[in-house]
């Protein structure tokens, strides 16, 4: 059953950096409805407050000024345990970096957030195999993340960002480090995803791969240029 | 879920650089100290309580003052006589007084010549009875003096085992002590005190001709009725003495020590011992929980990314905590497990050693497993302790900043 609906809604938010005497205006006054199943791209260059934005909507960082509703949810008074559960939960990360853990195989990388969510150790292995090798990782388990390649390391990440199943992956740059072709790999799966009901927002600038989202957003000096 | 933590901090370990395992080279050297002494100090314990329990508690050793004070030549050290020893076996509460001797000799069997102590056991019988059963003498080959065993003698274990004459030495065997010929009937067992493994007996009257003691003697062991009454029998002797020779209090040229006195003297150096390894063991732990805490600072610093995307995972801040305390007392406890293996190689090292150098199984080496346990778990919690702040600092850092790195 697919939901229907907005799930994450940015009202009016604001993220302001004070260094020493000048502020930084990250993201400055944004207001954006995200619904359910939404293939959604933020592009603008670097220092537009694309990522930043990401951390907010992902529960990472706290706007300002403003409110960030995830699931009728306002985020921004929550404590940080609240917060964690939500992020292990709801929302599945992937990183320009892949951010693996270097010293957990494969496999271990892809259990880590449903540890956190106290799964059973047999039950996350089982859900973690599975996940790999229908990403084609099947081979690779137990590979430390230094022994594997750049695109395995990224499906390894997404395996992880849909451990714990969640509603919204999110994704900063997930191309970046990828040849094209991996990179186009990586948008095809997030496209397959959101077609399978996710909520997908990625970070990128490179337009050739938010083409392949519904919906394009611009980002430049915190502001959104488009709508 | 706590097992879980457990692993992931095992598989963080395995990547630690040689430079963090460096800076624990203090729980190294702490924990082996600990658990060295402690071993030793078992060990040496039950050795010294063997040497003393040989005497039992019903004995006062009565001797000459070691040093005399004035010039040179004033104070000619009078030597312990027949009379002292007539006048302390009329104190109250004594049984008996015997005269001991403790001499070197020269012993001579297969054409070498050796110097060994030499000392005396009573003619007579009951006092004979009460030296072998206080000093728990017993034999390994033949048997021990009876009466009117002259030109007899008893030789301690190491004649048996060394075969410091180049000969085997059997009961049977004659050999030439001061020039007189003795024959061996008895090979004494091993014994806790070290002296008599090492030693001749024969009884008085052979010792004395021997070694022409005339009326002096070296020391006088004196057996009192009720071992509880040792203390206040020890100060009537020094009281009769004293008046005997026309002393004042302090100015005594003799000693009269009682069993308590002999461990209290022993104890003290002991504890003096053990104090001073205790501090080294002290400092080296604080030396080597700093050097934990510093490891684990870096670590944060080095991680800050890895913590920022736990979070993101849905890691909580006690979640970080737990993964950061559990990691730095796994490397408490590595450097744990290596210190009480560093100290038992210690302990066990000195122990064969100085039951080489003398001759007997003087110190036992033991390994309590409670000492183990104890070592293995202090040294994770030392870990945990000093890696506190560094996992308090993980724990805190704001999840958007950590993922910056």
């Amino acid at each position: 059953m697919m939901k229907k609906g907005k799930i994450i809604e940015l009202k009016n938010v604001h993220k302001y950096y004070n260094l020493g005497d000048s502020v930084v205006k990250a993201v400055d006054g944004v207001d954006v409805t995200i619904n359910h199943g939404d293939f959604v791209a933020i592009v603008g260059p670097s220092g537009s407050g694309k990522s930043t934005m990401m951390n907010m909507v992902g529960a990472l960082d706290i706007a300002t000024k403003g409110d960030i509703f995830l699931d009728e949810v306002n985020i921004e008074h929550l404590p940080e345990s609240v917060l964690a559960q939500i992020r292990g939960k709801k929302i599945g990360f992937i990183f320009q970096t892949f951010n693996l853990v270097p010293t957990l195989t494969a496999i271990e990388n892809v259990m880590l957030p449903m540890m956190f969510q106290r799964v059973p150790y047999n039950e996350r292995r089982k859900r973690a195999k599975e996940l790999l090798e229908e990403i084609g990782m099947g081979q690779r388990l137990n590979h430390l993340p230094n022994e594997l390649s750049g695109g395995e390391r990224q499906r390894v990440a997404i395996c992880r960002a849909l451990a714990n199943d969640p509603e919204v992956i999110l994704a900063d740059e997930p191309t970046g480090n990828l040849d094209s072709k991996r990179g186009e790999e990586v948008v095809e799966m997030l496209k397959k995803f959101s077609r399978e009901g996710k909520t997908i927002i990625m970070v990128t600038h490179d337009m050739e791969k938010a083409r392949y989202a519904d919906k394009i957003y611009r980002l430049k000096d915190g502001k959104i240029v488009n709508k | 879920m706590l097992l879980d933590f457990f692993r992931l901090g095992m598989s963080n370990l395995r990547r630690r650089k040689l430079r963090a395992w460096l800076t624990m080279i203090g729980i190294f050297i702490g924990i082996a100290a600990v658990v060295s002494l402690i071993s030793l100090g078992q060990g040496l314990e039950n050795a010294i309580t063997g040497q003393f329990a040989s005497m039992g508690t019903d004995v006062l050793t009565v001797q000459n003052a070691e040093t005399g004070f004035g010039p040179p030549g004033s104070t000619a050290i009078t030597k312990l006589n027949e009379h002292d020893l007539k006048v302390i076996e009329g104190v109250n509460g004594v049984e008996f007084a015997l005269p001991r001797y403790i001499r070197t000799a020269r012993a001579e069997f297969n054409k070498v010549v050796q110097f060994s102590t030499i000392t005396n056991v009573p003619d007579t019988q009951v006092e004979r009875e009460w030296i072998y059963s206080s000093g728990g003498l017993k034999t390994e080959q033949g048997r021990l003096l009876k009466s009117g065993d002259y030109g007899k003698i008893v030789v301690g274990q190491s004649f048996g085992a060394n075969n410091i004459f180049g000969k085997e030495i059997v009961v049977g065997k004659k050999i030439l002590v001061e020039g007189r010929e003795f024959e061996i009937v008895g090979v004494l067992k091993t014994s806790s005190n070290f002296f008599l493994n090492n030693a001749i007996l024969m009884l008085d009257s052979d010792l004395e001709e021997v070694m022409e003691t005339g009326e002096e003697m070296d020391l006088i062991v004196v057996k009192v009725d009720n071992p509880d009454d040792a203390e206040a029998v020890a100060e009537r002797i020094r009281k009769e003495l004293r008046n005997d020779r026309n002393e004042k209090i302090g100015e005594e040229d003799f000693s009269v020590q009682t069993p308590l006195d002999t461990l209290k003297t022993v104890s003290t150096i002991l504890t003096a011992i053990q104090i001073v390894v205790a501090g080294i063991a002290a400092i080296s732990l604080i030396v080597g929980g700093v050097g934990i805490a510093n490891t684990m600072f870096t670590s944060v610093l080095e991680r800050r990314q890895e913590i920022g995307t736990m979070k993101a995972v849905g890691a909580k801040n006690e979640d970080i905590l737990t993964v950061f305390l559990i990691e730095s007392g796994l490397l408490g406890l590595a450097g744990g497990i290596i210190g009480v293996a560093i100290g038992l190689g210690i302990s066990y090292t000195v122990s064969v050693v100085a039951n080489i150098a003398f001759g007997s199984e003087i110190i036992a080496f033991q390994c309590p497993p409670y000492l183990v346990a104890f070592a293995v778990a202090f040294s994770f919690s030392l870990g945990v302790i000093f890696g506190a702040i560094p996992s308090y600092q993980a724990s805190r850092l704001k999840p958007a900043e950590a993922l910056r790195g």
